[in-house]
C-alpha cells in the first residue's frame, strides 16, 4: 500500500506542478475574469438594475454559482490558490537544475558534453600543439573573456560565458507575480475603503464604510479650505482641499491635496474624490456705518452669529437665500448657486423691537429703510461648499509595487538576456592528429547565437592556419640555417 | 475619399514586369492628392498645420499600402524600395501631426481615442520600418499599412478639437500608461501579422484562412448586432452644437433606430456564416466540393458587406431618426458611430486580404521569410510586446492608486488588459516550457491580437467603465 500511496501523492505533486495545469488554470481564470466583466456585478450594481437585467431564476442560478460577485467568491479565491500553487510546485521541481548551471557551471569541457552539444565544430590542427593564447585571443577579441582551465590529465581548456544569472530569471518573475498576489490578500483582509464629506473648518475621525457602516479612524481629518478651478471654457481644472490631520487635538500634519495627489498619514491616504456647493452660505462680511456718525465696522459673520454693534445692539443673520426670487408672494431659491444671494439680518436693540431686514449684495441701493439707527451693506460673501474625501488603507500596496519593479526588470533578464557558454578543448584525434573542439549552448534563442558561434569558428580556424604556417615558415627557416 | 481614390486604381494593373505602370500611377496619385491639398492651403494660408499634415500622413500611408500589396500580388522588389519611401515620408507627416498637437495642446495626445489613434498608427509605422528594416521582412507592410490607412481614416471621422485635460488625467503616469499601452499593441499587431504571415508559409489549408476570416468578420456584425432594435440598428444621436454624441444625461448617450439596417446587418452575419458551415460540413465530411462551395458563398458575404457598409454611410451621415428614448427625431453623422464604422472597413479589408491569398498563394509564399524565420520573430516580437504590457498595466494600476485610491478595481478595461496578459503568459509558457512551435503557436499569437482588439475597440463600445474618458 505505501509505495502505492507514495506514487499517487507524487503523480498528484506532478500534476500540480505541471505546465499543462498552470495553462489550463490560466484559461479558467481568463474565463472566470471575462465572466466577472459581462455579466453585472453585485457591490457595484444596485439590485433594480439587477433585476432589469435578469429574470429571477437566472438571476438565482448566477447568485448561487456567485457569478454575480466573482472577485469575491470562494471559488475565484480558490482558483487563485491553485494556480499559485502551481507556480510554486513548478519552481520547486525546477529550480534545482537551474541552481546547479548557476553554482556550479560546467567549465571543464568533458568529451560526452560535446557529444551533447547543439552547438560543436572540430577543426584540425596541423602540428603537435595547439597554440591555446591564439584561441584565447580570438576569443577576446569577439568580446568574451575566457578562462583556462586544467584537468587532470594536464590538457589544457578555455572556458566563456555570458549572464549566467538569466537562467534565474524565470523564478524571480514567478516569485514577483506570488508577491503582487501577497499583496492583493493582504489588502483584501485588512484593507478598508471609505468615504468622508466635510464642509469648511468641520472635522471628523469617521469613517463611511461602503456597506453603509461607520469607522472610527485613531485621528480626526479637518478641512481648511477646498475649492475648483476652471479652465476658461469652464471645465474644471482642479479640485483641491486643504487638510489637517489632528491627533489628540493637536495638529500633526498639513497638506494641500488635489486630484492624483493624496495625503498619506499612518498608512491612510485621502483622496479628492468630489467637491460640490451645499447651498449655504459660510460667512457674509458686513460693513456698519451709524447713522450719527460713530466710526464704521466691518466684520465677518455666519449664519445665526451674533455681532454687538455696540453697548445695547447686536446683529445677527437669520437667513440666507442664494438665488432669491419671489414667486407668488414666497421667497424661493432658484438654485444653488449664489446668483442673486439675499441676507436677511435682524438687529435687536434696548430701545427698539427686533427689526429684520433684507441686504441684497448685488443691488446695495435696493435696501429697505430701518430705523435701527446703522446702515448694513453686504463687502463680499463666502458660499459653503463639502470636499468628499476618498479614504483607502492599503497595508499589501508596498509588496504589489516592489513585485511590479521586481517583474519588469526580471522580464527583461528573460526575454533579452541569454545565459552562452563556450568551450575550446584541443584533443587527439587518433595519432598524430590533433583537433581543437569548439562547442557552445545558449539556453534560448539558439538560432541567434549560431550566426555568431560560426564566425568565432572561422576566425579561430583563420588564426590557427595562420599559426600553422608560421610554424612552417620557422621550420623551414630553421632547416636552412642547417 | 483619399483612400479610395488611390485605392480605387486596380492593383493588378501592372502586367509588365517592372510594375512602372503602378508606380507611375501611385506617383501621380499621391503628387495629385498633395497637390489638392496644397490648394487648400493656399486658401486657408496655413501649412503646416495637423490636419494638412495628417492629410499628407493619410496620401503617403495610402501610397506605400498599394505598393506593398502591389509587391505582395507581383514580388516586383521595386516596388518595396518605393514603398519604403512612402512609409517614412508618412511617418515623417504622422511625427509631425502628433508634435503638432502635442504643442497646441500642451500635453501629449493621449487624452482621448482620437489622439491614441494617432499614437497607435504612429507606433505601427515605426514598428513595420524596424521590422522590415532589422529582419527583412518586406511584406509586413502588406498587412500593417492598411490598418494604418483604416485608422488615419477612422481619425478624420472622429472629433479631433483639443479638450483641456479633466482633472484626473492630468498626471505623468497617464502619458507613462498609454505610451506603454500604443507600444505593446503595436507590437502585438506586429506579431499578429508576421504569425499570419507563417500560417500561409506553413501550407495552412486556404479555406481555414476562410473560416477564420468569415469568423471574426461574423462576431464583428454580432457585435455591431447588440445594437439591434426592432430590425433597426441603434446609433448614437450626434449633438448638432458641438458635433459630438448627444448625451441625456451624463454617460447616457442618446440612441436613434436607422430602420431596417439591424435586419441587413443580420443578413449579413447569417452570409458570413454560411462559409463557415460550409467549411465545417467539407471539413468533416473530406469534401473538396464543399471548400469550392464555401469560397462561393464566401464571394456572395463579402458583396452583401459591401452592401451593408454603402448602406450604414448612406444612411448614417446626415440623417434623422427618431429615438425610443425621447420624442422627435434627431441627427446622425459618421463620426459619431466610429466604432461600428471601423468594424465595417476592417472587415472589407479582411475579406479583401483574404481574397488576395486565395488568388496569389504561392507567389505570396515565394516571397515571405521562411517559416522558421517568421516563427523565431513572432516569438521575438511577443517577447517585447509582453513586458511592455506588463509595464502598462502595472503603470495604469500606479494612476489608479494615485487617482481613485485603488490599484486595482476590476474595471472592465483593466480586466480586459488582464486578460490579455494572461493570454500571451500562457503562449510564453506554451512556447518556452513546452516547446510549443509553429502552426499552434501562432494560432496562439493571433489569438492574442483579438483580445488586443477586443480590449482596445470592443471594450470602449460594449463595456463604459471608469476608462470612459474619449
Amino acid at each position: 500500500m505505501a509505495p502505492q500511496a507514495h506514487s499517487t501523492r507524487r503523480q498528484l505533486w506532478q500534476l500540480l506542478g505541471s505546465v499543462r495545469t498552470g495553462i489550463i488554470l490560466l484559461i479558467i481564470v481568463g474565463l472566470a475574469v471575462m465572466a466577472g466583466t459581462l455579466i453585472l456585478q453585485r457591490p457595484i450594481t444596485e439590485p433594480a438594475k439587477l433585476h432589469q437585467a435578469y429574470s429571477p431564476q437566472t438571476l438565482r442560478l448566477l447568485d448561487t454559482l456567485r457569478l454575480t460577485d466573482v472577485f469575491h467568491s470562494g471559488w475565484f479565491v480558490l482558483l487563485l490558490s491553485l494556480l499559485s500553487a502551481n507556480i510554486v510546485v513548478a519552481s520547486i521541481n525546477r529550480f534545482p537544475i537551474a541552481w546547479r548551471y548557476f553554482s556550479r557551471p560546467m567549465r571543464r569541457a568533458e568529451p560526452h558534453l560535446f557529444t551533447s552539444l547543439a552547438m560543436k565544430q572540430a577543426i584540425p590542427v596541423q602540428g603537435s600543439q595547439v597554440d591555446m593564447e591564439k584561441v584565447e585571443l580570438a576569443f577576446r577579441r569577439a568580446g568574451w573573456k575566457p578562462q583556462y582551465v586544467s584537468d587532470d590529465r594536464g590538457s589544457v581548456s578555455l572556458y566563456a560565458e555570458r549572464f549566467r544569472f538569466a537562467r534565474l530569471a524565470p523564478f524571480v518573475v514567478h516569485a514577483s507575480l506570488l508577491l503582487i498576489l501577497a499583496g492583493g490578500i493582504i489588502d483584501a483582509v485588512w484593507g478598508y475603503k471609505g468615504f468622508i464629506a466635510l464642509g469648511q473648518n468641520e472635522s471628523t475621525n469617521q469613517l463611511e464604510l461602503p456597506d453603509g457602516t461607520h469607522k472610527a479612524l485613531p485621528f480626526a481629518i479637518r478641512c481648511d479650505g477646498a475649492g475648483q478651478e476652471n479652465y476658461p471654457d469652464g471645465t474644471p481644472k482642479r479640485w483641491w482641499s486643504r487638510l489637517t490631520v489632528l491627533e489628540n487635538g493637536r495638529q500633526v500634519q498639513r497638506k494641500e491635496i488635489a486630484v492624483n495627489d493624496p495625503l498619506t498619514y499612518r498608512g491612510l491616504r485621502f483622496y479628492q474624490a468630489s467637491y460640490g456647493a451645499t447651498g449655504e452660505v459660510a460667512g457674509v462680511r458686513l460693513l456698519v456705518t451709524p447713522k450719527n456718525g460713530g466710526a464704521k465696522q466691518e466684520f465677518w459673520l455666519k449664519l445665526d452669529e451674533t455681532f454687538s454693534l455696540d453697548k445695547d445692539a447686536t446683529v445677527r443673520i437669520t437667513q440666507f437665500i442664494p438665488d432669491f426670487v419671489v414667486v407668488e408672494n414666497h421667497i424661493e431659491s432658484r438654485s444653488d448657486q449664489p446668483n442673486n444671494p439675499a441676507v436677511q439680518i435682524s438687529v435687536q436693540s434696548k430701545q427698539a423691537a427686533e427689526n429684520k431686514i433684507w441686504l441684497f449684495p448685488k443691488f446695495p441701493e435696493f435696501t429697505h429703510a430701518n430705523n435701527t439707527g446703522f446702515d448694513f451693506r453686504v463687502q463680499d460673501l463666502q458660499m459653503g461648499y463639502f470636499t468628499g474625501l476618498q479614504v483607502s488603507h492599503e497595508p499589501g500596496q508596498w509588496a504589489v509595487w516592489a513585485g511590479v519593479i521586481v517583474m519588469g526588470l526580471a522580464l527583461a533578464l528573460v526575454f533579452y538576456f541569454v545565459h552562452v557558454r563556450l568551450w575550446a578543448l584541443p584533443v587527439d584525434d587518433g595519432p598524430g592528429r590533433l583537433v581543437l573542439w569548439l562547442g557552445a549552448s545558449a539556453s534560448k534563442n539558439r538560432e541567434d547565437f549560431e550566426r555568431r558561434f560560426g564566425d568565432l569558428v572561422d576566425v579561430v580556424k583563420q588564426d590557427l592556419k595562420a599559426q600553422a604556417s608560421a610554424a612552417k615558415r620557422q621550420r623551414a627557416e630553421l632547416m636552412a640555417v642547417k | 475619399m483619399a483612400r479610395v481614390r488611390v485605392m480605387g486604381r486596380p492593383p493588378a494593373a501592372p502586367a509588365t514586369p517592372s510594375g512602372n505602370l503602378l508606380l507611375g500611377l501611385v506617383a501621380l496619385g499621391t503628387v495629385f492628392m498633395l497637390l489638392m491639398g496644397f490648394l487648400g492651403t493656399v486658401k486657408t494660408g496655413v501649412l503646416f498645420n495637423e490636419a494638412n499634415l495628417l492629410f499628407a500622413a493619410l496620401t503617403f500611408y495610402a501610397a506605400s499600402t498599394v505598393l506593398y500589396i502591389g509587391f505582395a500580388m507581383t514580388g516586383t522588389e521595386r516596388f518595396v524600395r518605393f514603398a519604403w519611401l512612402a512609409t517614412w515620408a508618412g511617418f515623417v507627416s504622422n511625427t509631425l501631426a502628433a508634435a503638432h498637437r502635442w504643442y497646441t495642446a500642451g500635453h501629449a495626445p493621449f487624452s482621448n481615442i482620437y489622439e491614441m489613434l494617432l499614437a497607435f498608427i504612429w507606433a505601427v509605422a515605426a514598428l513595420t520600418l524596424f521590422v522590415q528594416r532589422k529582419y527583412g521582412v518586406k511584406v509586413i507592410g502588406t498587412i500593417t499599412m492598411p490598418v494604418a490607412v483604416v485608422g488615419v481614416v477612422l481619425m478624420q471621422l472622429l472629433p479631433s478639437d483639443v479638450h483641456p485635460l479633466v482633472p484626473a488625467l492630468q498626471s505623468t503616469w497617464l502619458h507613462i500608461h498609454v505610451t506603454l499601452a500604443m507600444l505593446s499593441y503595436a507590437a502585438c499587431a506586429v506579431s499578429f501579422a508576421l504569425a499570419m504571415m507563417f500560417l500561409i508559409q506553413d501550407k495552412m489549408r486556404t479555406e481555414s484562412f476562410l473560416a477564420s476570416t468569415s469568423a471574426l468578420i461574423a462576431l464583428v456584425y454580432a457585435g455591431a448586432l447588440s445594437r439591434f432594435a426592432g430590425g433597426g440598428l441603434k446609433v448614437v444621436a450626434q449633438n448638432p452644437e458641438t458635433g459630438g454624441d448627444l448625451f441625456i444625461q451624463r454617460g447616457v448617450p442618446l440612441m436613434v433606430v436607422i430602420p431596417e439596417l439591424g435586419w441587413l446587418f443580420a443578413i449579413v452575419l447569417a452570409a458570413l456564416l454560411a462559409p463557415l458551415a460550409l467549411y465545417a460540413w467539407a471539413h468533416w465530411k473530406h469534401d473538396d466540393r464543399g471548400y469550392a462551395w464555401a469560397n462561393r458563398a464566401f464571394v456572395v458575404a463579402m458583396i452583401l458587406q459591401v452592401l451593408a457598409a454603402a448602406a450604414f454611410v448612406l444612411r448614417a451621415r446626415g440623417g434623422q431618426y427618431a429615438s425610443p428614448m425621447a420624442d422627435g427625431i434627431f441627427p446622425t453623422a459618421l463620426a459619431n458611430s466610429p466604432f461600428i464604422l471601423a468594424g465595417l472597413l476592417s472587415g472589407l479589408l479582411a475579406s479583401a486580404l483574404y481574397l488576395m491569398l486565395a488568388w496569389r498563394r504561392e507567389g505570396l509564399q515565394q516571397m515571405l521569410p521562411s517559416a522558421d524565420t517568421l516563427d523565431r520573430l513572432t516569438y521575438k516580437t511577443i517577447g517585447v510586446a509582453f513586458p511592455l504590457l506588463t509595464l502598462m498595466i502595472a503603470a495604469g494600476a500606479y494612476w489608479a492608486n494615485q487617482t481613485w485610491g485603488s490599484y486595482w478595481s476590476w474595471d472592465p478595461k483593466e480586466t480586459a488588459a488582464l486578460v490579455t496578459w494572461l493570454v500571451y503568459a500562457g503562449y510564453l509558457h506554451m512556447r518556452i516550457a513546452r516547446g510549443w512551435r509553429g502552426r499552434r503557436a501562432a494560432c496562439f499569437a493571433v489569438l492574442g491580437f483579438a483580445v488586443v482588439m477586443f480590449t482596445f475597440f470592443g471594450v470602449t463600445y460594449l463595456l463604459p467603465g471608469l476608462h470612459a474618458y474619449a
